[in-house]
């Protein structure tokens, strides 16, 4: 009913909290007061569910006491008519820093060339790291904070769990209302959940400087933590640790912001037996299986991309497909968890503005996000997740009176918010709306003569209305609830105003005011009639094409994941890498994802056939020595780092993956960076573009290790090093240094297990662990020593490759692989009789100095001395050109054919120790293979189809059809933003979409030497994602 | 009466002096006639000659044909049957002699002089001919090289020398043949790799940022033409006096840029001064080929063996982006500037163009005389034509092939020079060391 309905008594009420803490004293007349409120007459949606109509609820000290259809109204209550508008729980933000103190940002920014930080800056009985901040009380920082309240309030919020965002662990969140009144009464939970995240924050200390890094800082921490327990006489009080078990029971959030990042986290969860609650980014419907598979709840925020200016289309082309792509379908990231029945909430949290979230919501529901799962999302879900559904998340005797008046149904694009109610306190946030004034009212002016002139009033909100008497008059009107003001001129051509004022009046206004001619007049403003209702303006929303989701999202990605078929390639020159050697004329089938058959003649009916003629087919090429498809490289703080992973942190979204399919390349050892001696450990991966980074995983080959030596490891290109160390010799010592402790931890855990299994009654063998302190760090070191991993040496000049080898022969075990060794030839002969395989550039040199002696015939001298030798890449570039660097040996030394092919094919297959699976042409191996147009080792060949495990991973022809298909939908979305700008919509600066090339970190410009800061970098990327 | 035939294994060349750089020598001069018999020419101009003999005198290139007869007598003669004949290959734009190592060791870095208005800083006076990588270069038949300083906005004059040489006044070739500026980028910077930007550059920011250095270097150019008008300099301007022959276009002005926008500007400086301007880089140029073309601005490749400059670009962008110039008749040539393997691959940058559209000898005109036209040396070197230079690279097979590309002789003005170098060196001492052959 449009009419002006009753107005309400409580017009001037302060936040005075409804009762008096008791401890507190009261410096007045004491005010104890019920808050007794009846609301009546309202549609009462009590969950996502349940929407009750004509229905009712009472609130009383904060708290709903009843809420139902056929509620008696006590007469002790105030009685708020409601008829019209509906009552819905508020909302519930999860993912807040409401009330917290903001971090301090150390002013210095990231230096690489600066000293590095290698102990804590935190003082105080805590542990070694700063980023470990497991003993922040969210409850014990918190400050209410009135302006952000009121921000949050004013988009229907009533309840936040908020923590401290800083650090990797970041201690505990308190679930707080957004109440303007003590903070004692505020905090409805006060230890509610524990948080943790991948980025380091405001800690200044080096370590963790990589994604890996901080994954390997977890996972020791959750160690320690649970040996901490048995109180270490070592240890004394480490007040982190003691923090991090104590907060073991709550709810465990964890903050990965991207896809792969969630996907991450929740493996770190997995091996510790946690599920954690993850906040996601917004882009996880790119890969909403994968996510589905983590079986976490998440936190999805809905901050949008912005629509870039890509008018200009030199910018234009610098916005990556990825990029565009993301923007046209970030909306619809809500509505895939919906659709793949994966829990989630919604937040405001990395919102630019939170007056947008409503808009964003109302957004992923056209998306096709229904308006129940919106609300729950909103409500129940996170109530839930935190265990306090008894209190807050929906309209229910026994709950927080904390709920939103509002116009309409919630999510329906008219609908505003009237009031914000929390723990029983009134915020208006629209309350100059409540009453519904959309109307026709006589508008009586009347002279102090008594003559009266009446005029219509058309109101049509709180901020327009118009008078009429005849013509219609260029009217002013503003109504906040209370006071309305109105203006207009005696007729239309008048310049002079008659100004009124006024005061709401049952169903319309009476006020006073001044005439024309600047008499006073007093006035009044009756219902006349609800205004007439507007036709429905045509639905806009037609249906847009939007993009696709491919496999990767980016570019050159598939519609659907490929599965291997049968293929049968004829009449090839086919080079086996085998004793078979060339084969001329030859067929090989491929079935089933392997090398079916070699030979002449052969048939398969089932086979796709690909004619040969002409061209060559080899092995794939494998590449010892590369850094793609990464997001982190260099674990480089200290100088034993063995802890790290790169396994932990592939991108499979890495275009260099596509690129190098490109050049035949088909697995890749990812290595850790040369930034220190003992690096991370390292990720073989075939390169299976679409899958997912356990899919780019090769299966059952041996783990191996990076070492690095030489200039890097001792930081020669900064100027400031305090790292040790800083000289070859103290290299060797690092060395020797973890190997010991290696050894003496080995020895500890023997004798642990020993004492425990002999001393006891119960033959149940204890675990070392309860005495000896588990070190993932030393644990790697351990397998090395017992074979169970292997080297691959990052080394240069004769003399550190010498001693390495000798430190290794100390410990009883060999170096497996050699890799750079650009003065092998220097010391081919020791590394022979060591047993190591060497890894090569075939003509790098003189990018620093310890390079000064590199020759483009160490490959060849290698090989003469019987050396397993492997051409490298270590270059994203340089991979797509493996075939020929390794015929650059038969220019430098004379190497044959297929001996330089070899250097690419069988030989790193062998130092890898995936021989028996990949690296030649033989029946029963992988069909690992490349059909090349031409000898592959001319710089004529091109790769025209790169198979793996039987799928056809690059094909030319396909590329090229890919490639008019990219151009086709950059165009179809750049056109549309180009639309969306014309049509007057908000747009932000084209922004470069980046590429990140990661390296080795070796040969480097000057003064440009490593890839860590670039990883920081990278974090921050994905935090931003 | 001394007819004197090489050995063409390559092999027992450089074990002449199989202990140290020192002793490679750079080779006399040789005044008299010289044959390079029966071989596969490739002129460099697009032409391939068969069963082709060339007849040097005096360091220049006297007559070519199938049927020269050689004289009895003091003359050099190398059988070149079955071999490849190639123009000395020239490396376009480089800091070779100028910085021996690419990274970590500031005493060996003379490339990059303070200031931002350098036209005064000329390479060649630090061109340092004792450097280990020249001789590396010859080995694959690099004979000639623009050495050129580096800056951020005008950077010096470049020269260029030919590699065999005792001091830089000896390897001179061509001196201060051009002016280096490099442009500004129109591109916002983000956080830079040390210091973390805390506010990205927006892109309009990054546009003036270099529209006015682009404006500071109009007006250094504008008033250093009416300096030029000066009947008589009242006060002497080394800067000015640096650039007269922009004016005269008896210099090229190289502008190092690779994005659009920077060659767009770049297009302006010949509309306004009517300068010979050169692009360094061009990475982006394919996109605008016509137009360099329409304006006669050449294109100083940098190397193909690059990664595409953005997700979405063509896989294989840069290794058909000289195909693309070629296809729009832009003068260009093509660089190897790789700090990892030092200039070397030249040849190879070229077969790669090969690969991707262009004929082989179109890529070997990319790698001499494109390279002697826009260095303007195309009067003395860059193809194998009567009156010029002998400037000649003998391979084994294709030169831009890597399989094939064994180079066994090398003519620098006529001079058989010595092919060994400090990795041959150290190949033969080591191959020594352990019996190897």
């Amino acid at each position: 009913m449009k009419r002006i309905l009753s107005f309400l008594a409580i017009l001037f009420m302060l936040h005075e909290q409804i009762s008096a803490q008791q401890t507190f004293p009261v410096n007045a007349v004491a005010d104890e007061r019920l808050g007794y409120y009846a609301f009546t007459n309202a549609t009462v949606v009590k969950d996502a569910k349940t929407t009750l109509q004509n229905a009712v609820v009472i609130i009383k000290k904060g708290k709903i006491i009843a809420a139902g259809s056929n509620i008696p109204v006590p007469k002790e209550a105030v009685i708020i008519d409601c008829k019209g508008k509906y009552i819905v729980p508020s909302f519930i933000d999860i993912y807040s820093d409401y009330g917290m103190p903001a971090p301090q940002r150390s002013a210095a920014p990231f230096n690489y060339s600066a000293p590095a930080q290698l102990t804590s800056n935190t003082k105080g009985a805590y542990g070694w790291n700063e980023a470990i901040k497991a003993d922040v009380n969210g409850a014990s920082v918190f400050a209410a904070d009135a302006t952000k309240a009121k921000s949050l309030r004013d988009i229907g919020f009533g309840t936040v769990l908020t923590h401290q965002k800083d650090g990797i662990a970041r201690g505990t969140g308190t679930v707080v209302s957004l109440a303007d009144i003590k903070e004692n009464l505020t905090i409805i939970k006060e230890k509610a959940s524990a948080h943790y995240s991948f980025n380091k924050g405001t800690s200044t200390q080096s370590y963790p400087g990589s994604l890996m890094g901080a994954i390997a800082l977890l996972r020791q921490t959750y160690l320690d933590a649970q040996w901490y327990k048995s109180n270490p006489a070592t240890e004394g009080v480490n007040l982190s640790l003691k923090a991090w078990s104590d907060i073991q029971n709550l709810p465990q959030i964890f903050e990965a912001n991207d896809k792969w990042q969630d996907i991450r986290a929740d493996r770190i969860g997995d091996e510790f037996g946690i599920q954690y609650i993850i906040k996601g980014g917004g882009n996880e419907y790119q890969r909403i299986q994968e996510i589905a598979k983590t079986k976490a709840a998440y936190i999805l925020p809905l901050n949008y991309p912005e629509a870039m200016d890509v008018e200009d289309p030199d910018d234009a082309k610098r916005v990556s497909l990825n990029d565009l792509k993301h923007w046209e379908l970030a909306v619809t990231n809500p509505a895939s968890f919906e659709k793949a029945g994966i829990d989630f909430c919604l937040t405001p949290a990395d919102l630019k503005d939170t007056k947008s979230f409503l808009t964003n919501v109302r957004k992923a529901i056209e998306a096709g996000l229904s308006k129940t799962k919106a609300l729950e999302a909103l409500t129940k879900t996170p109530a839930t997740l935190l265990g306090i559904y008894d209190k807050v998340g929906s309209i229910e005797a026994g709950k927080t009176a904390s709920f939103l008046i509002i116009s309409g149904a919630l999510f329906d694009e008219k609908t505003t918010i009237y009031q914000n109610w929390v723990q029983g306190e009134r915020y208006d946030v629209n309350n100059e709306n409540w009453n519904d004034i959309n109307a026709v009212y006589n508008l009586s002016v009347q002279d102090t003569d008594n003559t009266a002139k009446t005029y219509a009033l058309s109101v049509k909100n709180s901020k327009s209305a118009t008078v009429i008497d005849g013509d219609t008059l260029a009217t002013k009107f503003s109504f906040n609830g209370k006071m309305v003001n109105i203006s207009f001129p005696p007729d239309k051509k008048s310049k002079s105003t008659i100004r009124l004022t006024g005061t709401v009046s049952n169903d319309g206004w009476i006020g006073n005011g001044s005439n024309a001619n600047g008499t006073q007049v007093l006035w009044n403003a009756t219902f006349a009639k609800t205004a007439e209702s507007k036709p429905d303006t045509a639905k806009k929303n037609t249906v847009k094409p939007l993009a696709k989701i491919t496999y990767p999202f980016g570019s050159y990605g598939w519609d659907s994941l490929p599965s291997a078929h049968t293929i049968l390639i004829k009449n090839a020159t086919v080079w086996t890498s085998d004793e078979a050697g060339k084969l001329e004329n030859t067929d090989v089938l491929l079935k089933a994802g392997k090398i079916a058959q070699v030979g002449k003649n052969l048939s398969d009916a089932s086979a796709t056939i690909i004619d040969g003629t002409g061209k060559h087919l080899t092995a794939s090429i494998i590449d010892e020595h590369s850094h793609i498809a990464t997001a982190s490289i260099n674990e480089g703080a200290q100088s034993v780092t063995s802890e790290v992973r790169i396994g932990d942190n592939l991108n499979p979204d890495d275009i260099n993956i596509y690129r190098q399919l490109s050049g035949g390349v088909t697995t890749s050892h990812i290595l850790h960076g040369s930034a220190n001696t003992i690096g991370g450990q390292t990720q073989l991966i075939k390169l299976r573009w679409g899958a997912d980074d356990e899919g780019l995983k090769f299966k059952g080959a041996d783990p191996f290790i990076k070492f690095a030596l030489g200039e890097n490891v001792k930081r020669t290109t900064s100027p400031a090093n305090n790292r040790f160390p800083d000289t070859r010799m103290g290299v060797e010592q690092v060395l020797m240094d973890a190997f010991q402790r290696a050894k003496d931890y080995e020895n500890a855990i023997a004798k642990a297990a020993a004492i425990k299994s002999t001393s006891k009654k119960s033959m149940a063998s204890v675990s070392p662990w309860n005495t000896v302190r588990r070190d993932l760090e030393l644990d790697a070191l351990v397998e090395i020593m017992n074979k169970k991993r292997f080297i691959t040496c990052h080394s240069y000049v004769q003399t550190e490759i010498t001693y390495t080898m000798r430190v290794a022969e100390k410990f009883g075990f060999r170096i497996n692989t050699f890799t750079h060794i650009l003065e092998g030839y220097k010391v081919a002969d020791k590394m022979k009789a060591h047993g190591a395989n060497v890894s090569t550039f075939s003509d790098w040199w003189a990018y620093k100095i310890e390079v000064a002696d590199a020759i483009a015939y160490n490959a060849a001298i290698m090989q003469k001395m019987g050396l397993n030798v492997c051409i490298n890449s270590d270059d994203a570039e340089m991979a797509r050109r493996l075939n020929q660097e390794a015929a650059k040996t038969v220019k430098y030394g004379g190497v044959s054919e297929i001996e330089a092919l070899n250097m690419v094919t069988i030989n790193p297959a062998k130092a890898l120790h995936i021989n028996d699976k990949t690296g030649s042409i033989k029946v029963g191996k992988d069909a690992d293979v490349v059909l090349w147009s031409d000898n592959p080792l001319s710089i004529y060949a091109k790769a025209e189809k790169t198979i793996i495990d039987g799928i056809i991973y690059f094909d030319r022809e396909k590329d090229l059809v890919m490639r008019s298909n990219i151009s086709a939908e950059r165009n179809r979305i750049i056109q549309k933003l180009v639309s969306e700008k014309k049509a007057g919509g908000p747009v932000v600066p084209f922004k470069p979409s980046v590429q990140i090339v990661l390296g080795c970190g070796e040969h480097q410009q000057d003064g440009d030497s490593n890839h860590d800061d670039e990883t920081g970098g990278q974090l921050e990327e994905n935090a931003t994602n | 009466m001394k007819k004197l035939t090489y050995s063409i294994l390559f092999m027992f060349l450089f074990a002449i002096a199989a202990t140290a750089q020192d002793d490679v020598y750079p080779t006399p001069e040789y005044k008299g006639l010289l044959f390079i018999t029966n071989g596969i020419v490739h002129t460099g101009n697009g032409q391939v000659l068969e069963h082709t003999t060339i007849q040097v005198n005096n360091g220049r290139i006297e007559k070519i044909g199938t049927n020269i007869p050689v004289p009895q007598g003091d003359v050099k003669v190398y059988d070149a049957k079955g071999k490849h004949v190639y123009p000395g290959l020239i490396l376009p734009d480089c800091d070779l002699g100028l910085r021996e190592i690419a990274s970590g060791v500031r005493g060996s870095n003379d490339y990059r002089e303070l200031g931002e208005l350098n036209p005064n800083i000329r390479s060649i006076v630090s061109y340092n001919t004792d450097s280990k990588i020249i001789n590396t270069l010859k080995a694959n038949g690099i004979l000639l090289a623009n050495v050129s300083p580096q800056g951020s906005l005008i950077a010096g004059s470049s020269s260029v020398v030919q590699l065999d040489a005792w001091n830089w006044e000896d390897a001179a070739y061509k001196i201060d043949n051009g002016i280096h500026i490099t442009f500004p980028s129109f591109l916002p910077q983000r956080g830079g790799r040390f210091f973390m930007v805390a506010q990205s550059q927006t892109p309009d920011d990054a546009e003036k940022q270099a529209l006015q250095k682009i404006e500071k270097l109009k007006s250094f150019f504008a008033e250093a033409k009416s300096y030029q008008q000066e009947a008589e300099h009242a006060q002497t301007n080394l800067k000015f006096a640096a650039v007269k022959g922009l004016f005269d276009k008896s210099q090229k002005l190289f502008i190092h840029a690779n994005q659009v926008k920077q060659m767009l500007a770049a297009i302006d400086f010949v509309k306004e001064f009517g300068f010979s301007v050169v692009i360094v880089g061009g990475s982006e140029s394919w996109q605008i080929a016509p137009l360099l073309k329409q304006h006669s601005v050449a294109v100083i490749l940098g190397t193909q063996h690059e990664l595409p400059a953005t997700e979405d670009e063509d896989v294989d962008q840069p290794y058909k982006t000289p195909a693309a110039l070629q296809k729009a008749g832009v003068l260009f040539a093509l660089n190897d500037n790789m700090d990892n393997t030092r200039f070397r691959n030249l040849s190879f940058n070229a077969g790669t163009a090969a690969a991707y559209g262009l004929t082989k000898e179109e890529a070997l005109s990319a790698i001499t005389l494109n390279a002697a036209k826009i260095l303007g040396i195309d009067d003395k070197t860059g193809s194998l034509e009567v009156g010029k230079d002998a400037n000649i690279v003998v391979s084994e097979g294709d030169i831009l092939d890597m399989k094939s590309s064994i180079v066994t002789h090398a003519f620098i003005q006529g001079r058989l020079v010595s092919l060994a170098n400090k990795q041959t060196q150290l190949y033969e001492r080591y191959m020594g060391k352990y019996g190897l052959k």
